[in-house]
């Protein structure tokens, strides 16, 4: 599900280094939602998640970059973003997707909240870091 | 460096109206701001109101969740007001509960909740 590039619009791409770069990319989610069509509702949980896998991504990771786009398929338009951290990867994936379970001084909702959010969720990990790409359709 | 939000005071209930969109130190140090205003005001009452948040995450949700528990040691209940049907859905589905937080669907409901939730004078509780 991840590359959708070829026949996508263009990608705008930030930098998270700091808690206001999440902001910043909340609000650039949200605009791209909107541009997509995504209803009220739907744009509300693609931005709350994207603020969870933003705050994850400075947390764990050190930060990293957002990119997002409009993306289509068949007939539908929706909302891509990845959120790529070069951090040291999470050790249990299965462990880390559970409700409640944090590493940190969290609620442990973050990964698990973000990826019911959404309607495709993908993540990759290893030691040399974290890529979570979502997708929210318009419909 | 980030603005802190402005905490009202009307008789003995503190009004927070958050019109930003909140950065993490905003709601840490909002915490701490009322923290201190309720001793120092005596306060009996929080109200938050979110009418303009267009989203809470789960910091956000905690924060809320914390700063009920906190005013509730110092004496005094919260209510959270004006969430959007949005967020409330979107809060639902995140899984987070705001276990402790009374909620109102406005500020009025709000003061209303607040003063009904309070002892008449004289009467022990």
């Amino acid at each position: 599900m991840n590359d959708h590039g070829a026949d996508s619009a263009p990608t705008e791409t930030v930098t998270v280094v700091r808690n206001a770069d999440v902001v910043a990319a909340r609000q650039l989610v949200r605009t791209l939602a909107q541009q997509a069509g995504l209803s009220l509702v739907h744009q509300t949980k693609l931005v709350t998640a994207a603020s969870e896998l933003g705050r994850n991504m400075l947390l764990y990771g050190h930060g990293g970059v957002i990119r997002v786009r409009v993306t289509a398929k068949d007939s539908r338009t929706g909302v891509w973003v990845e959120f790529r951290d070069e951090g040291p990867g999470i050790e249990n994936v299965e462990l880390a997707l559970t409700d409640g379970w944090t590493s940190g001084g969290g609620m442990g909702l973050g990964l698990s909240g973000a990826r019911r959010l959404v309607d495709e969720f993908d993540l990759q990990t290893g030691p040399q870091g974290t890529t979570v790409s979502v997708i929210k359709w318009n419909r | 460096m980030s603005d802190r939000v402005p905490v009202m005071k009307i008789g003995d209930v503190l009004l927070v109206s958050i019109q930003t969109d909140l950065e993490d130190q905003t709601v840490l140090d909002l915490q701490e701001d009322l923290s201190e205003r309720i001793v120092a005001a005596g306060a009996r009452g929080v109200i938050i109101d979110i009418s303009a948040v267009e989203i809470v995450d789960s910091f956000v949700g905690r924060m809320l969740a914390t700063i009920a528990s906190i005013s509730r040691i110092l004496g005094a209940t919260t209510i959270v007001c004006g969430m959007r049907p949005a967020v409330a859905i979107t809060l639902v589905e995140l899984g987070l509960s705001l276990n402790g937080v009374r909620t109102a669907l406005n500020l009025e409901q709000g003061l209303a909740l607040l003063r009904a939730s309070r002892p008449e004078p004289g009467v022990r509780p």
